[in-house]
């Protein structure tokens, strides 16, 4: 089927970008509105495109939209298309809806900033390029909404670029983003010399023609791109330093959506995964190995911004390690990818209405008994705080006990391990977000002076309220009759492979319970009393590693940054001395010979004549040896 | 024996006799009206003739070809391709003269005397410079079309005799200007002298002065090959010395610079296209089979005019001197194209020829621009920092310049590649590689200028820009667009030409 309106999903917003880009200051009054009601009508199109999907039979759900033809060279064409599927409709309205919502919050948290019309034309810019990352029916037109989005990000996270060290961050964050689009570039590559074609479609048709190699190979460069958009090891390091972005950037683009377009593509490829296992328990480790290591940093942070960034590594590291079983966890990822949108963005936005009331405090230790003071955001984080550690019957309880049980069905040793890896990780997540929510809302008063906490104005509450509202609901809806498992079934489980299981699922939901239990209850122990205003200084090896976020500044400055820039100065040299000097020495022997020739440049005319006549004599000369 | 009047196919001929009935006109104009009404109405019938003319070689495109006035003239693809180029060149370069104040008051005046200021002060111009520019225009569009060699004689006499005169017409620097239209004019009648010569011998070898006779003589005629070649070389030497390829160059940068800017950047537009086409004609249909003998000499000509131009231009510091050998390196490189002397090659000289004649009338018109309070600069030195006070101007001259470069999305690129392509494929690589070679150094005297302009601070100077009249804005931006759409998209007209592109033999 083709559809022609799914276009306006990504010219509206684009649209209203430039438009506010190009008035500049005239549009400073209503710029801020005018980008709120297109992120609406965005939502308002993508609801109305997911009810006429859902009136469709099953087997045409699916649209799609040429726009023009992109590249057309011999047999290599590409359109510039669109692809609505049950996989792309759920990121959209994902996008659109939580997006619209953090504009709305944005109205009043951007208020006092001269530059807001310009923070809204990079939010609607951001919408439009992650809409065309989703929408994109191949690789490449993935690629432009994938680079639109990084691109989106570096502005964001240095908006406020004025400060040296978020300018840092930003760069860095670019840089990270561009190790992962270097694996994303080389898998269209590969897809290219192997299928011939970088359309899903076209790829889907004749991976069962390429070799398990060039899949293997492929599928690690995916991987390495969504290790680098979605802050997952070994390109993590950038999500924290992010957070210098305004809050509302946290929450949309590092929070809710543009993180998880690695779980995307990850998903979006699973004709690729599911045909290279290596490849896919690559996928897994990964997702491991983050998950355990943005919870463990998420233990040792005082920052409410960076402890948030660290289980937002974390719970996307659920979601890459689900993605990586196949055709039994793509489900579960984008399940859990929906609620954690939810939850993770209501938690961000709290903070911010947190950081709002305590002039812009994001240190914890100068927290403390804030929920007398702020009612409704300390209800709403509240809720997201279940949600996300995993209490049942809120939305992280389902998503989240489903990633465990799937993990353990892998069977064998590996499914063993990366089950009880992940039971680990729920453990540490419900300490620190407990640790969390015990410094910022209970215990005893620790702000700094002046510090006159209040509840935020309306039009920031609300956005958390609806948020919230999901926090608690989202899970239980999506997972009731198993809707999202057989609602993306013809995306990503074709096949309908019937799931070996390893555990009853009532033993796997008692584990994840305890778990809980276990971490929370060794929170509370620990941070129950009067806390200091200070971290405690006496503290042992392995606090002081977490708290330095695991070393992966310092891994990162030792294996590349020294190396690179010994490079840099070495190749520095060589240009100055070989290159610039073989140009210097053409540049200086042309002008020295231009001086001598000018010499018969005498201006007198008997030596033009002369000159004229010795050439044709030679010309002569010549012709006639040439010929005879 | 009866006197037989010839027959003349006005049709075919229309676009050269509107011009030279408007040139006798313009003639007959500056008799008999009054000094005040004449620059407008001159102006008008220049432009007026310019339009006409050039609707009649609209006309004529694509109808067959013929020969006309007795087989003196052939009215082809290529001829109509340069006639139209060489009127659309004139039309801007038209609109440069039409902002009078290049020219003097009274010609005939010594410079320095009290008759020259009388004249000054009186308002005089010197409109006699609109029929002479019609006669030039008439004698370039003959040129590429005569089809045998007295016609062609003829053709480079009237396209010549106006272009002496009209270098030594300038306002200001009047001596240097006299003298650059007097070297101009002995050196001209000198190499007319080579030509006519040439002219001869080919004639003895021949038995025949019309091309197509030439031809089939050379292609296994009677004839005495050391005629021929003596006739050849000659003829040559003639055709070479208008186009200013090296060692034959010597007067351009000289005539370049003393000639009014508007006479210079017609010179250095239209006469090049009619020169090469004349010789391209004479080579691709008369010479062809001889071009064993020929190719050798042509090929270190063309390599010598590249490096040549393009080395010395490295030491100049007036601007218009740095425009005349570039255009002496630019000879060079459409030499390559005559080298090449296939179809490709054809086709990639005019785009050349176009490309490369719109962005040298450009560059000219804003090198009238730059003045300080005794007129235009030519100083380089002076030049420093121009972009600080006209970013605009600026912009545009570093796009001409970046085209004479050779720089990609520049038509400039485009005409180098394809010329230099056609001439690959003809197997002529060490033209190439000479070619490639001589634009890299060019490439750094015209970016050396653009540095200069772009990212030095201005000197403390009474160096100005004055704001562009109607006509120079005009052809300016005209010329700027002309030259990034050939650079961007070069095909639709590289298919146009296409259409043209060949010779009737």
């Amino acid at each position: 089927m083709t559809s022609e309106n799914l276009v306006y999903l990504i010219a509206l917003p684009l649209f209203s970008s430039a438009l506010l880009m190009l008035l500049g200051r005239k549009a400073d009054k209503w710029g801020h509105v005018f980008a709120t009601l297109i992120s609406a009508s965005t939502f308002v199109v993508g609801a109305m495109e997911f009810f006429a999907m859902i009136d469709r039979p099953e087997s045409s759900r699916a649209v799609t939209q040429k726009l023009f033809t992109w590249i057309s060279v011999g047999t290599f064409n590409v359109d510039a298309g669109l692809l609505l599927d049950q996989l792309s409709i759920a990121f959209v309205l994902l996008i659109t809806g939580v997006g619209t919502l953090i504009h709305v919050y944005s109205i009043a948290y951007m208020s006092h900033d001269r530059d807001r019309r310009r923070f809204f034309a990079y939010l609607n810019f951001f919408i439009a390029a992650m809409l065309l990352l989703v929408l994109g029916d191949s690789y490449l037109n993935l690629y432009v909404g994938w680079e639109g989005v990084g691109l989106a990000s570096y502005l964001l996270i240095g908006f406020w670029n004025q400060k040296p060290e978020y300018a840092t961050a930003a760069k860095k964050a670019f840089v990270a983003n561009r190790v992962g689009d270097f694996g994303l570039s080389v898998a269209v590559m590969i897809a290219f010399a192997n299928f011939g074609a970088v359309s899903f479609i076209g790829i889907e048709e004749k991976v069962g023609g390429a070799s398990e190699a060039a899949l293997t190979a492929m599928g690690l460069m995916l991987l390495l791109a969504a290790a680098g958009k979605s802050a997952q090891f070994p390109l993590q390091a950038w999500l924290g330093d992010a957070m210098a972005g305004p809050t509302p950037v946290s929450a949309l683009i590092h929070a809710a959506t543009m993180v998880t377009a690695g779980v995307y593509l990850i998903t979006r490829s699973n004709f690729v995964f599911d045909n290279a296992p290596t490849a896919q328990l690559a996928v897994v480790m990964v997702g491991t190995i983050t998950l355990l290591f943005g919870a463990i940093i998420g233990m040792a942070k005082d920052d409410i911004k960076k402890a948030l960034a660290a289980s937002t590594m974390s719970q996307i590291g659920y979601m890459i390690m689900a993605s990586g079983f196949g055709p039994a966890g793509y489900a579960f990822a984008i399940m859990h990818l929906l609620t954690h949108g939810f939850f993770k963005a209501g938690m961000f936005l709290g903070a911010g209405s947190v950081m709002h009331g305590m002039n812009d405090e994001v240190n914890m230790r100068r927290y403390g008994g804030l929920a007398k003071f702020m009612p409704i955001t300390s209800i709403t984080f509240g809720l997201g705080y279940l949600a996300i550690i995993g209490v049942p019957p809120f939305a992280g309880f389902y998503s989240k006990d489903k990633i465990i049980e799937t993990a353990f069905n892998a069977g064998g040793v590996q499914g063993v391990l990366f089950g009880s890896a992940a039971l680990l990780g729920a453990v540490i997540t419900a300490f620190y977000m407990t640790r969390l929510m015990l410094m910022t809302f209970f215990g005893n008063k620790r702000w700094a002076e002046g510090s006159e906490p209040h509840e935020s104005p309306f039009l920031m509450w609300a956005p958390m309220a609806v948020l919230a509202v999901g926090s608690v609901a989202s899970g239980y809806l999506l997972y009731s009759g198993k809707a999202i498992v057989k609602w993306l079934a013809p995306v990503v489980d074709k096949d309908h492979h019937e799931h070996a299981e390893f555990l009853p699922p009532i033993v796997v939901t008692t584990l994840a319970v305890v778990a809980v239990i276990i971490g929370v209850s060794i929170a509370f122990i620990k941070y129950r009393g009067e806390l200091s205003e200070r971290a405690p200084s006496e503290v042992s090896i392995f606090t002081r590693v977490t708290r330095r976020d695991l070393l992966q500044d310092d891994a990162n400055e030792f294996l590349f940054m020294r190396p690179g820039q010994k490079l840099t100065q070495l190749l520095v040299k060589t240009d100055e001395s070989v290159i610039d000097g073989a140009v210097r020495a053409v540049g200086s022997s042309a002008l020295g010979s231009a001086r001598g020739m000018r010499k018969l440049q005498t201006g007198y005319v008997r030596n033009y004549a002369l000159l004229i006549l010795i050439g044709a004599l030679v010309a002569l000369f010549a012709a006639l040896v040439v010929t005879l | 024996m009866g006197f037989q009047s010839p027959a003349l196919e006005y049709g075919a001929l229309a676009p050269m006799l509107i011009i030279f009935g408007a040139a006798i006109i313009g003639v007959i104009v500056e008799a008999f009206l009054s000094a005040k009404v004449r620059a407008p109405i001159q102006l008008a019938i220049s432009l007026g003739a310019v339009v006409l003319s050039l609707s009649q070689v609209w006309r004529l495109r694509g109808s067959a070809t013929t020969t006309a006035a007795v087989n003196s003239v052939v009215i082809d693809g290529p001829v109509l391709f340069m006639q139209g180029t060489i009127l659309i060149l004139s039309l801007f370069a038209l609109l440069l003269i039409a902002d009078i104040d290049a020219f003097a008051a009274q010609a005939s005046a010594v410079p320095g005397s009290n008759e020259e200021a009388r004249a000054l002060e009186s308002g005089k111009i010197q409109t006699e410079v609109y029929p002479l520019t019609l006669f030039a225009i008439g004698g370039m569009m003959l040129f590429p079309a005569a089809n045998d060699l007295i016609t062609l004689f003829v053709a480079l006499e009237v396209l010549s005799l106006p272009l002496y005169l009209m270098a030594g017409l300038s306002r200001r620097r009047r001596l240097l200007s006299q003298e650059a239209a007097l070297k101009y004019f002995l050196l001209g009648a000198y190499s007319s002298a080579f030509f006519l010569f040439g002219a001869a011998f080919l004639y003895g070898f021949a038995g025949d002065v019309s091309l197509a006779g030439i031809r089939s003589a050379v292609s296994g005629g009677p004839g005495n090959d050391i005629f021929l070649i003596i006739g050849m070389v000659s003829l040559s030497v003639g055709l070479l010395f208008k186009v200013g390829a090296a060692p034959f160059h010597s007067w351009t940068p000289d005539v370049y610079q003393g000639a009014p800017t508007p006479i210079t950047a017609f010179m250095a537009a239209a006469t090049k296209v009619a020169a090469f086409g004349a010789m391209l004609r004479i080579f691709y249909v008369s010479l062809g089979g001889a071009v064993y003998s020929w190719k050798p000499i042509f090929t270190a000509v063309a390599i010598l005019t590249m490096v040549v131009g393009s080395v010395i231009a490295i030491a100049q510091r007036d601007i218009k001197r740095m425009l005349a050998y570039s255009s002496i390196a630019h000879a060079g490189f459409l030499l390559t194209g005559v080298i090449a002397l296939n179809q490709e090659g054809l086709k990639a000289s005019l785009f050349y020829l176009a490309s490369y004649g719109i962005a040298t009338i450009g560059a000219f018109a804003i090198v009238t621009l730059v003045r300080d309070s005794s007129g235009e600069v030519g100083d380089l030195n002076r030049w420093v920092g121009l972009a600080k006070r006209s970013p605009a101007i600026a912009l545009i001259f570093s796009l001409f310049l970046l085209s004479f470069a050779g720089i990609p999305l520049t038509a400039g690129f485009i005409g180098k590649f394809t010329i230099f392509t056609a001439a690959y494929e003809s197997g002529n690589i060490a033209v190439v590689v000479a070619g490639v070679l001589s634009s890299a150094v060019a490439a750094f005297f015209y970016i050396r200028v653009i540095v200069m302009i772009f990212f030095s601070d201005p000197v403390e100077d009474t160096v100005t820009v004055t704001i562009p009249s109607l006509y120079t804005n005009l052809t300016i931006w005209i010329a700027a667009i002309a030259t990034l759409a050939l650079g961007i998209f070069p095909a639709p007209f590289l298919d146009f030409i296409a259409t043209f592109a060949t010779f009737t033999r």
